[in-house]
């Protein structure tokens, strides 16, 4: 039995695929949905609030286009951090407020040395690269190389899709 | 384009939206406008692109699912293929293309993460180039916010 079925049952999931294409924009969108999965306004209402408190739900809210909102450079910095130093400046980098994510990734040896990544936004290529320049005056001596990878075009953007049962029976199947 | 209240809604909106009856109603008050204005405005943002997405965002990790960074090297002449191969696949839940000899990072999503490396090798297989998948080991700090 996995985890999903243990915690997601046949209201939640209905709830979520309801509401992953986005919540209705009507005055009132769960009672929209209510109607859609077939139960009460209240009970959606419930089942919401008890999937963010188990963190099923991380939030509900937007995303934006970072492009449409003039943030259109995007760089993702990658390092090669010590293995005993990068958890400790991991945390310290990850607190910037231009980085917006900040993980620790297995390398590539011997093409993609780096370890950590830090995602850093900006309104030109210039404030970004001097965003680099501030993350790795923090890392210092611990960083043996760095790279960064703007990105030119967002092919696709659209979060994670719950899988219908059927598409997943189908892809089992194959 | 879109002006200053927008910005506001944006940046309101990022840091949740309210779980009640009339939620609309809620976030106008806050930010001072009325109810219908803002839902005219909302749905304005959604259809011109600056908003992708609006509504739950879901943690996968927590109920047994997992995400997974990829990345390929893709040449020119099979770029196109390879962005229609990829964007079709239902796990992938978004890609960039990037300056660098890997130059296409997608991110997949599953609902089991067992399935990581099949969906991998699914796209490997239908694109004929090599998949380098660059699992989280370790999350610093996450704000997806940005200041509009």
């Amino acid at each position: 039995m996995s985890g999903r079925e243990r915690s997601l049952d046949a209201l939640d999931r209905a709830i979520l695929e309801a509401t992953q294409a986005g919540l209705p924009i009507v005055p009132e969108p769960y009672k929209a949905i209510a109607e859609h999965v077939g139960a009460s306004e209240v009970e959606v209402l419930a089942r919401l609030q008890a999937m963010l408190d188990r963190g099923v739900v991380r939030r509900i809210g937007f995303a934006p286009n970072h492009y449409k909102l003039g943030l259109t450079c995007n760089g993702m910095t990658v390092w090669d951090v010590d293995d005993d130093k990068v958890d400790a400046l991991g945390e310290i980098v990850g607190v910037l407020d231009f980085v917006t994510h900040c993980y620790r990734r297995p390398r590539h040896l011997p093409d993609w040395p780096y370890n950590l990544f830090a995602m850093a936004h900006g309104r030109t290529r210039a404030e970004v690269l001097d965003k680099r320049a501030r993350i790795l005056e923090l890392l210092g001596a611990a960083c043996r190389s760095s790279d960064i990878l703007f990105s030119t075009e967002i092919l696709k953007k659209t979060g994670m899709r719950l899988a219908r049962r059927a598409r997943e029976e189908a892809s089992c199947s194959d | 384009m879109i002006d200053e209240t927008d910005r506001r809604i944006v940046n309101t909106l990022q840091d949740g939206f309210p779980l009640a009856s009339r939620p609309f109603a809620i976030k106008a008050r806050e930010l001072g406008i009325d109810e219908n204005d803002l839902i005219s405005r909302v749905a304005r943002l959604r259809a011109s692109g600056v908003v992708t997405r609006f509504g739950p965002f879901l943690n996968a990790e927590n109920f047994g699912g997992g995400f997974c960074l990829c990345a390929m090297s893709v040449p020119q002449d099979k770029w196109a293929t390879a962005v229609d191969l990829v964007n079709a696949q239902p796990e992938v839940a978004h890609n960039y293309r990037r300056e660098h000899r890997l130059n296409m990072w997608f991110v997949l999503a599953v609902e089991d993460r067992d399935e990581i490396a099949g969906v991998a090798r699914r796209i490997e297989t239908a694109t004929g180039l090599a998949v380098l998948l660059f699992p989280k080991e370790r999350e610093y700090f996450l704000d997806m916010r940005v200041s509009a």
